[in-house]
């Protein structure tokens, strides 16, 4: 390899999420498992004892439609699952429910700030039972924990058009963003319902792709994700420096280390045996059917905060935070409506919401705009301050002036409306009717 | 009266008169299993005092009136029909103490509907056979040739109805595994359209080929029984909504079938089965249905198919068999399961997918497409369900290829999803045979509606078993 010529990193994710659907893909056994008692949401479905079926769930597969809807995708009209065979003690029937060549949504595209990142395909699958190694009674054990075992798990692919970890990273926060933001997923990944996967090569021709690629696993947070794909690429550039050809291989980020890890070479394909699952019927979809479905996703994150910037000018900053939560988003979005229409600072508003001050659950944007303006109403309570506000209205209404000291008391009123209209509604009107009186005297 | 002759239908009748209860037609088959199956091998496990408890309760519930369509009726279940608390081994060693925590689907309906399941029935393990001989609990004999094999995979149960130890017997049907324990134990062997009976809870062989129904000793009892066990099962994704009919209540009506002879199922076959199965095909024109010679061009593709098919969908659906959870593990599959699962490992594996289960399937749809043909032209398909007589034991198990041949003229039904039905006709030397009918989907009253004419006129079920003590 020559060294002028520019080595160009070459990165892929995969993505794994858990939906967040109240049941398991296959069985009606609760789908939420975390912090939940070991084997407490099992059947004989998710088991996989003998004679069970699985029977697919509906509302995972829209979703799983949404997800793909969101990304841009084409959706099946023909979709079906398979099986994919493997031995592994956490997958209890000897084979995993999937999609293989016929998923439900394919041919997507994100945007990110340096260009457009392709979606090869979104697929639904089942999760996996979860292995814990444990010393039980002295003895060190491994344990199998079921209750993870038939979660719906859609998996988002991009092609390898990635060419930087910081753009890695901020195409995942986006996937994130996207996900919560339709309510389909928490996108947790301290709790798992969250899984990259990055595949990393480098090439010095951008039109080639290279004759390696390295799977790292084991990320389970943004910067960890960032992180990896760096020293990845360092490493990866140190080898061929030296004239060698990086290893096909899967690695796992080592938190502690700061380093990706060798966890096992792959020199060839894994053979899953994939076929159609007999036990599913195929699933065919209308373009009506689709359509619905469409009508059902809520506008994209980024389209509704280029609104919020360019009709209410909100912080960029606050952006960021309300971007990755659907809910608060939304909530913000009839605030900021509402602040306008009854002649409050948007930017206060964005601010308290993005500053957890207001609680979404319990209080409307209707009812938090009407409080602050009450709130609001109160804060100009110098006297100083209202005194000069006083003479300026006794100033511009002379007439009022002298009706009220010819005995028309009733038209103070008018004064202290006008006070009020000074101070935008703050001022305190008791202190202004005193203020008035006085100076009218 | 001889309480272990009755049928169902009698059963139903003189329960409903008091002239008989349920513990003592329960009594009467446990004694004369007791007697007779050590030297058949038709059980695995026989139940004892439960069934007393439960028939004493089906009276009672009789006395108060209660109507339920099975009530004191008991039945046996093919040991790969998963029964809550009842030891369920599908003849395997691999699960020999496994006792399962749910109900089949099948099993289910049957309790609910009053039925008492005195025991599990012998099998080929897992369905794996279409002559009894591959179980590890004694191959059972032909009820009427001691020595003989019983056709498979529902061995047990087709001996056990044939022995009159009980008026059904519950049997899946995954390449003609009902209907050919029919033929050789002068039974009804019954294979409904795929989708007609809920495969939840039965040990799965091949998912998409697997029937599930049952053998009776006649076409009434197997049509009532049918009525009962069918439907759309919310646990079960390939059932149908198709709505279920009363198959038993049309028996007599007035039917001129036209009826195909496909060709190529009456090519190599033994010259008694064929002088039989003739004999039959003339009663029906007796009665009035016609019969047209059709070709099934694809015909000789289907057990190439079948065999792929299967055994691929057998690797995957053994694979959870790994004694992690349950089970004893791998190293208790016996030679059959072996082989079944290394032909259809190898047949989905990278590189030979493509010319073994991909190709299976494409050939599949050829074959779905004669019967569709056929069925444009006739009304249903009338054949043998064997090439040739029951054989002696250990006669085909040595070469599985000689083996494999018994399945060729019931495959097909399976791979396509049609119903078919085994109707006892006239013995062979002495030995039974029968009348194969297949249908169109959920068409399976032409079936007892055809068979019942053969049944009136030959009236094989009265052709006692011969039993030793």
């Amino acid at each position: 390899m020559k060294k002028s010529k520019k080595l160009i990193p070459t990165i892929g994710l995969e993505t794994h999420v858990e939906l967040s659907t109240k049941s398991k893909m296959f069985c009606g056994c609760p789908a939420d498992h975390f912090g939940v008692k070991p084997n407490s949401q099992t059947c004989p479905v998710c088991l996989g004892l003998p004679g069970a079926l699985p029977v697919p769930q509906k509302k995972a597969v829209v979703w799983t439609i949404m997800i793909g809807l969101s990304l841009n995708c084409k959706i099946a009209r023909r979709s079906k699952f398979d099986r994919k065979h493997y031995f592994y003690p956490d997958l209890p029937k000897g084979y995993q429910i999937s999609q293989y060549d016929e998923p439900l949504c394919s041919g997507g595209y994100m945007l990110t700030s340096q260009g457009r990142i392709r979606i090869t395909r979104v697929h639904l699958e089942e999760d996996t039972g979860k292995l814990l190694h444990q010393k039980v009674n002295g003895r060190r054990m491994t344990l199998v924990d079921f209750n993870r075992s038939g979660v719906p798990l859609v998996e988002v692919v991009t092609e390898p058009d990635i060419h930087s970890a910081a753009q890695a990273k901020e195409i995942a926060q986006k996937l994130r963003d996207i996900l919560r933001h339709i309510g389909v997923s928490d996108c947790d990944m301290e709790k798992g319902s969250m899984r990259l996967e990055a595949n990393v090569s480098l090439t010095s021709d951008p039109h080639k792709l290279a004759k390696y690629k390295v799977e790292i696993k084991n990320i389970n947070s943004f910067r960890f994700l960032e992180r990896a794909i760096e020293d990845e690429i360092a490493r990866q550039e140190n080898v061929l420096k030296k004239g060698q050809i990086p290893k096909q291989e899967t690695r796992g980020w080592d938190e502690k280390q700061g380093k990706t890890r060798s966890q096992r070479y792959k020199e060839s394909a894994a053979d899953y045996r994939y076929f159609p699952e007999p036990d599913i019927p195929p699933m065919i979809f209308s373009k009506q059917e689709v359509e619905k479905i469409r009508k059902r996703i809520p506008e994209m994150p980024d389209i509704v905060a280029g609104k919020l910037i360019s009709e209410y000018g909100i912080k960029k900053q606050y952006l960021q935070v309300l971007m990755g939560e659907a809910d608060l988003l939304e909530y913000a979005k009839d605030s900021l409506a509402e602040a306008r229409n009854r002649n409050l600072d948007p930017d206060l508003v964005a601010g308290m919401i993005v500053n957890r001050k207001v609680d979404i659950k319990s209080t409307s944007p209707k009812e938090l705009i009407s409080s602050l303006i009450e709130k609001s109403k109160a804060v100009i309570g110098d006297e100083t301050e209202l005194l000069a506000l006083a003479k300026r209205a006794m100033q511009e209404l002379p007439k009022v002036v002298a009706d009220y000291k010819a005995g028309k008391t009733a038209s103070i009123a008018v004064l202290i409306g006008k006070v009020m209209k000074f101070s935008g509604g703050k001022a305190d009107a008791g202190k202004v009717r005193r203020l008035l009186e006085k100076a009218l005297r | 009266m001889q309480l272990h002759e009755l049928t169902i239908r009698e059963s139903l009748t003189l329960l409903g008169q008091k002239k008989i209860s349920s513990v003592e037609l329960t009594e009467a088959l446990l004694n004369r299993i007791r007697t007779y199956d050590k030297n058949l091998h038709s059980f695995i496990t026989i139940r004892d005092e439960e069934v007393r408890k439960e028939a004493a309760s089906a009276d009672n519930q009789r006395k108060k009136k209660v109507s339920k369509p099975m009530l004191g009726i008991p039945v046996a279940l093919k040991d790969n029909f998963l029964t809550k608390g009842i030891r369920t081994t599908s003849a395997s060693p691999v699960l020999d103490d496994y006792v399962p925590q749910y109900d089949s689907t099948y099993a289910k309906k049957l309790k609910d509907a009053g039925a008492i399941i005195i025991g599990k029935t012998n099998l080929d393990a897992w369905g794996h056979g279409s002559s009894g001989e591959h179980t590890v609990h004694g191959v059972p004999h032909n009820p009427y040739a001691r020595g003989y094999v019983t056709g498979g995979s529902s061995s047990g149960s087709g001996a056990a109805v044939a022995a009159r130890f009980c008026a059904v017997g519950s049997g899946s049907d995954t390449g003609g595994s009902n209907r050919q324990p029919g033929s050789y134990c002068n039974v009804v062997g019954l294979k409904p359209t795929y989708g007609r009976v809920s495969r939840y809870g039965v040990i799965a062989m091949a998912s998409s080929t697997d029937s599930i129904a049952h053998l009776t000793r006649t076409i009434w009892d197997s049509a009532y029984v049918l009525s009962i066990v069918a439907g759309h099962d919310p646990l079960d994704a390939t059932t149908s909504t198709q709505k279920v009919n009363s198959y038993h209540e049309t028996l007599m009506n007035n039917y001129q079938a036209k009826i195909g002879i496909p060709k190529q199922y009456f090519e190599g076959l033994n010259q008694g089965v064929e002088k039989s199965v003739r004999k039959a095909l003339e009663i029906l024109e007796k009665k009035g249905h016609s019969l047209i010679e059709i070709s099934l061009p694809n015909a000789k593709y289907a057990y190439p198919v079948y065999c792929i098919t299967v055994s691929s969908e057998i690797s995957s659906n053994l694979a959870r068999y790994d004694g992690i959870r349950y089970g004893f593990d791998r190293s208790k599959f016996q030679d059959e399961a072996r082989r079944r699962i290394m032909i259809g490992t190898h047949s989905l594996s990278t590189g030979y997918a493509d010319k073994y289960y991909k190709q299976a399937a494409k050939a599949r749809t050829l074959l779905i497409r004669d019967y569709q043909k056929a069925f444009m032209k006739v009304d249903l398909i009338a054949c043998p369900v064997y090439p040739f007589p029951p054989f002696k034991h250990q006669d085909r198990d040595l070469d599985p290829l000689q083996m494999y041949l018994s399945d060729v003229l019931t495959v097909t039904a399976n791979l396509t999803g049609n119903p078919g039905i085994s109707v006892p006709i006239e013995f062979v030397n002495d030995l039974p045979n029968g009348l194969q009918l297949i249908a169109p989907h959920f068409e399976e009253s032409r079936l007892f509606r055809v068979g019942f004419d053969v049944e009136e006129e030959l009236q094989m079920y009265k052709k006692k078993p011969r039993l030793i003590a």
